[in-house]
């Protein structure tokens, strides 16, 4: 296969316009992605599957994930004088990245049995502008994937055949796969509710005064 | 189903409660009269949100729970996901655990494989006997793996780097045994059902699945390369040390049930001769490897997908950390999940009983399809 560099280069000139960029895999994996944005990202993902020296015709996973507002730390060294002598410091910036979903894309190739290359779309934030372009069109695989990520994340598919949920049922609200998902307290009935849940069910049901008296009438017993 | 049909179309639900749906699983079908003109598959009543779960549990603390994706194979789970972990955090595997992962999954393989063919056939009417010889056959299977581990069935067996128990020779032995053995059952076996008159009529030209629509659709495992496409993660990654063994990968010609029965069939013949080269090479040594960090594991920050050739299909774990004890993201990729993709495509112009022997040779299991 070729380098992500190399591919990069090809995709830029063959879909005119389109900015990529590389995201690279700290870890041990050397698995990195190409970060591709949502204009032409259909353009792109069809080069990369018509192209005869690439032809990604299979496209195995695509799963979504949910990033939060983040602030990561840059620590630099500066030159300070502290009590007259040059000293090295580290200096702490920070830097604030707004929240966005993402959807990861791992394609292989059955033609030349290589693989994995790592596509990745960002939506603009988390709330309003959560959607992207579908690549059902280009590859099949994505049609039942992407419903599911339109399920538990929220991200709207644009050109999508069929976008319906998938797993949780159709009056469902939120999407359970988001970092900041709460489970509403009430979600199961449980005919027996204790400790926590009873605090909790109590909530929502008014008190039942037929039981207190029952309890009174055995205390009287006890006696 | 969204779009109104008109008057000629009868729509039935078929399912969640259906025998064979293997589990609850429900298909919305349009029907002129006999035949599916629409369909449409609903599911996510066995969904837990496993994914969530993964992510509020600590690494090894998943383990067990992908024994309960596809509780068939609860071997393979366990390598899919080892195998995305120690990709992403950098673990090699000790000679002996990898001789011992490709067994097990091997095993595996043929358990599954035998009851699908048993299923498959109860599904078409031939109800309990062929059944019944394929579980006789995958009960000495799931005695070994119960030996081994505690449990039939969530096995729980694999570790980062490596497995959890060792074997002895005797377990050796016993597995030799059931391997020599297995030939004459599948004699047997195909003899009975694979050239069975009812069988080929009910199987042969029936859902068809063309090689391109199963490229692009993902479809991969037994289903794919029924299709006629050369494609064996077991051969295309080499992972784990599938390239020391000599084993050939079956192909269909037509792409129909019946070339998918099949495949399932020759895929355990094949399946024999790996366990035939690897029961008796197996060297001595640590099953697991001693740097690994059992307690407070951490891998660096980073993203891996790990994938493997389950008896299902590509099973895949896609993990991103963020140096923590827990993954930050955790993702299954499920062969059956995906293979329904094509189950309309593969329905439509048949008749309503075909629709479940179609769906029978996908081969799904709803803990994995659900998740």
């Amino acid at each position: 296969m070729e380098t992500l560099e190399q591919i990069k280069n090809r995709a830029e000139l063959a879909a005119r316009g389109a900015r990529i960029e590389i995201i690279v895999n700290p870890g041990p994996s050397q698995q990195s992605s190409l970060l591709i944005d949502n204009e032409h990202a259909l353009a792109v993902a069809t080069f990369l599957r018509d192209h005869a020296a690439l032809s990604f015709d299979f496209c195995s996973n695509v799963t979504g994930v949910d990033w939060l507002d983040r602030t990561i730390k840059h620590s630099t060294k500066v030159k300070q004088v502290v009590d007259g002598v040059e000293k090295e410091v580290d200096q702490i910036t920070e830097e604030k990245i707004p929240g966005y979903l993402e959807a990861v894309y791992h394609l292989y190739s059955i033609k030349l049995k290589h693989g994995p290359l790592i596509i990745r779309m960002r939506t603009g934030n988390r709330t309003d502008a959560a959607s992207l372009p579908s690549l059902t069109p280009v590859w099949r695989s994505a049609e039942l994937q992407e419903r599911e990520i339109f399920d538990l994340y929220g991200i709207h598919f644009t050109g999508h055949p069929d976008l319906r949920r998938i797993l949780m049922w159709d009056e469902f609200k939120d999407h359970p796969m988001r970092k900041d998902y709460v489970p509403p307290d009430d979600f199961e009935w449980e005919p027996t509710p204790h400790d926590q849940v009873l605090t909790r069910a109590k909530q929502h049901y008014p008190p039942r005064p037929q039981l207190d008296g029952a309890e009174a009438i055995t205390a009287e017993r006890k006696e | 189903m969204s779009s109104r049909l008109d008057g000629e179309l009868l729509e039935v639900s078929m399912g969640p409660q259906h025998p064979s749906t293997h589990g609850v699983f429900r298909m919305n079908v349009a029907l002129e009269g006999e035949i599916v003109r629409k369909l449409k598959p609903v599911f996510g009543y066995l969904h837990r949100n496993h994914e969530q779960i993964g992510e509020h549990t600590s690494y090894l603390g998943s383990m067990p729970y992908t024994d309960r994706l596809d509780y068939f194979c609860s071997m393979t789970n366990n390598w899919a996901y080892a195998l995305s972990v120690e990709k992403l955090a950098g673990i090699e595997v000790p000679e002996r655990a990898e001789y011992l992962r490709v067994i097990l999954a091997e095993l595996t393989r043929l358990q599954n494989h035998a009851s699908l063919l048993g299923f498959l056939l109860s599904d078409m009417g031939a109800w309990g006997t062929p059944l019944m010889y394929a579980f006789r056959e995958r009960e000495k299977i799931l005695d070994l793996f119960e030996s081994l581990s505690g449990s039939r069935m969530m096995c729980d067996y694999m570790r980062f780097g490596g497995c959890r128990v060792d074997v002895d020779e005797a377990w050796l032995g016993r597995a030799k045994e059931i391997v020599d053995r297995f030939p004459k059952f599948l004699d047997e076996f195909e003899e009975l059902i694979l050239q069975n008159e009812i069988v080929i009529a009910r199987t042969q030209h029936v859902g068809k699945l063309s090689p391109e629509l199963a490229i692009t659709a993902g479809i991969t495992g037994p289903m794919l390369r029924a299709s006629g496409v050369n494609y064996d993660i077991r051969k295309v990654d080499g992972y784990g040390i599938y390239p020391r063994f000599k084993f050939r990968v079956p192909l269909g010609d037509h792409g129909d049930t019946y070339d998918r029965l099949m495949m399932r069939a020759l895929e355990m013949r094949e399946s024999i001769e790996i366990l035939k080269q690897a029961l008796p090479q197996i060297p001595a040594g640590p099953i697991v490897n001693p740097k690994v960090k059992l307690r407070a594991f951490r891998p660096p920050i980073g993203e891996a997908y790990g994938r493997i050739e389950a008896p299902k299909g590509e099973l895949g774990f896609y993990l991103i950390s963020d140096g923590g004890p827990n993954p930050y993201r955790y993702r299954v990729r499920p062969p059956s999940f995906i293979n329904l993709t094509v189950l309309e495509d593969m329905c439509l112009g048949h008749v309503v009983a075909d629709v479940m022997v179609i769906l029978g040779s996908i081969d799904i299991v709803m803990g994995e399809v659900d998740r």
